[in-house]
């Protein structure tokens, strides 16, 4: 791996940290379970480096099987934590529409 | 089109890029501002959901474009995970009740930490890592650190959580000390793996010392602690991502990682703030102990103004103005419909309610909000803390529900008080106090709460839900 290679990486992280803070900092305490569920969601994004790792040549059957369950339970924390962040969002509701 | 975006995109370099590569390049780039976009709406309950519905699209592109790498040789593996993990996710979301929140909010951390370590698992074995030199090797290692960590430090928090372990801190003499001993020995693993990555049996040692470690860093941690907790494994869930992202060379696993550690962090500065304590005293302090309990000195309600519902209710009848303070008693009890009963019978008897939300109310951030949005409490009357605490004063009566720590007025008046420092709601500046509450047992914090002993507080004993129930019957039944 290049030097640039790490930098890039570096910048990325750096950028993407001090955004999300300045993000982060600004939802109310109202809606800190959802960001919780919602962050939990997008993180299981790892799915995407499992999903390489299932379906990759490989010499050992070890690694697909590896890859299948980090597939499966990244999947879970995709799914489950739309359903869930979606499901919260739709109950919070100002004074009159919850009529 | 995509031979123009790869010429685009690939200028200087071989014209012979795989097509593929691209749209697995850009499919992820999309989705990671998406994702950003989708945060950055969810700052505002107006248009979370739309933020959220971005976020979903931003997924299924990044999924979609990696199934198209000309890496991948052989779908059953990744189609039987897909399968396995939608079957799960989907009825687990559907299902699981608000009140169960912060222990399905700990599961998928762990869940989370366990699939970016089996990552850098699978990666170490498949040789990748050693070969892309030192940086790929150490970004592996740390990965599976704080993955492993992660998920066996959630497993403890979803037990202590779900009582399937003892709420209580679990300590024995030398244990920080073991843990701050293991924890050098895992970097020290660490480095030793970066310099000799061809060493599979110090490369286990570090994967089960790592696993060790999670569980002995949340045993001595007590239940009330947990929203710290639950947010510091967050934010470990979000570093092992991003060191994935390292190790793999992939952005989005970079940038999602940022920003759920990150958020993890913020949350957990926020709880530990709301409890004026620091970072070493939540996870070293073995808070709630049998100790801090016995230094409380237990057994002191003689002068306890006990009332019935029915007491509560006239009391009620002429108040103008009301504040309920929900804790996690209200979430125990199943109480948040009933809450919402009282309020509304209030509110149709011309009383003023509000609620006021205690940052560490519960057992996770905005545990309440989520309870009281459930039973359809309008978020517009839900107040942070400092936002309705002068409040209080000028409040004909506060009613608290299943609350203790977050309104001991020790915080205030007891330096001795393992509490003392901490911002807490002024119920005891209200003109009257209703407390409901199942007995006189202390709080979590083991610590006794003078407000139940105030000249202006009626205690009324009972499970929340039911009590409740009682005094909107009796509010209602008393008006005609």
């Amino acid at each position: 791996m290049s030097i640039d290679h790490i930098l890039a990486g570096l910048y990325v992280f750096s950028l993407a940290a001090f955004l999300g803070y300045q993000i982060i900092s600004k939802v109310p305490q109202l809606l800190h379970t959802p960001l919780m569920a919602f962050t939990n969601a997008i993180s299981g994004v790892s799915v995407v480096a499992s999903i390489l790792i299932a379906g990759r040549k490989s010499d050992t059957l070890l690694i697909p099987i590896l890859g299948a369950v980090a597939v499966a339970s990244a999947t879970i924390n995709v799914v489950g934590g739309f359903v869930i962040t979606d499901r919260m969002l739709k109950m919070f509701k100002k004074k009159g529409a919850a009529k | 089109m995509i031979g123009l975006l790869a010429s685009v995109l690939d200028e200087g370099a071989s014209a012979a890029i795989d097509g593929r590569v691209i749209v697995y390049r850009v499919s992820l780039f999309v989705a990671s501002l998406l994702f950003l976009v989708g945060l950055r709406m969810l700052t505002n309950p107006e248009t979370a959901r739309r933020g959220m519905q971005m976020a979903v699209v931003g997924m299924a592109l990044g999924v979609v474009g990696t199934l198209v790498h000309h890496d991948i040789v052989s779908y059953h593996w990744i189609i039987g995970g897909l399968v396995v993990g939608t079957v799960i996710g989907i009825p687990m979301g559907l299902l699981i009740p608000m009140t169960k929140m912060p222990e399905r909010i700990a599961l998928s951390h762990a869940g989370g930490g366990l699939a970016v370590a089996l990552v850098g698992i699978a990666e170490y074995l498949a040789g990748h890592p050693q070969e892309h030199g030192k940086f790929a090797m150490g970004s592996v290692t740390f990965e599976i650190i704080m993955g492993a960590i992660t998920f066996t430090g959630s497993l403890m928090a979803f037990g202590k959580l779900a009582e399937l372990l003892p709420g209580k801190p679990m300590t024995f003499p030398g244990q920080n000390a073991m843990n701050v001993l293991l924890l050098a020995g895992a970097l020290g693993l660490l480095v030793v793996l970066v310099l000799h990555p061809h060493l599979p049996v110090l490369f286990y040692l570090l994967v089960g010392v790592s696993l060790i470690l999670g569980v002995l860093l949340v045993l001595p941690i007590g239940g009330a602690d947990m929203p710290v907790v639950i947010c510091l494994l967050n934010s470990y869930a979000g570093l092992a991502a991003s060191a994935s992202g390292f190790a793999l060379d992939n952005n989005v696993l970079i940038i999602c990682g940022a920003l759920d550690g990150g958020s993890g962090l913020i949350l957990a500065l926020i709880m530990s703030k709301a409890m004026n304590r620091s970072f070493a005293n939540v996870l070293f302090g073995a808070f709630g102990s049998d100790a801090a309990a016995a230094a409380g000195g237990a057994g002191k309600g003689g002068n306890v103004r006990e009332g019935t519902p029915e007491d509560a209710a006239e009391l009620l009848k002429i108040a103008q103005s009301v504040i309920i303070v929900p804790g996690y008693g209200m979430a125990v009890a199943q109480a948040q419909h009933a809450t919402r009963d009282l309020a509304t019978a209030l509110a149709a008897n011309g009383t003023n309610v509000r609620y006021a939300i205690h940052p560490v109310a519960g057992r996770m951030p905005g545990h309440m909000n989520v309870l009281l949005a459930e039973a359809n409490v309008p978020y517009d009357q839900l107040f942070e803390l400092d936002a309705i605490n002068e409040e209080f004063e000028r409040t004909d009566v506060s009613i608290v529900v299943g609350a203790n720590d977050v309104v001991n007025p020790a915080a205030k008046t007891s330096p001795g008080s393992p509490i003392f420092g901490m911002p807490i709601l002024n119920v005891d500046k209200s003109k009257a106090v209703i407390v409901l509450k199942r007995s006189m047992k202390p709080g979590f914090a083991g610590i006794e709460n003078e407000l139940f002993v105030l000249p202006q507080t009626m205690m009324v004993f009972g499970d929340a839900k039911q009590t409740l129930g009682k005094i909107t019957a009796a509010m209602k039944g008393g008006g005609h």
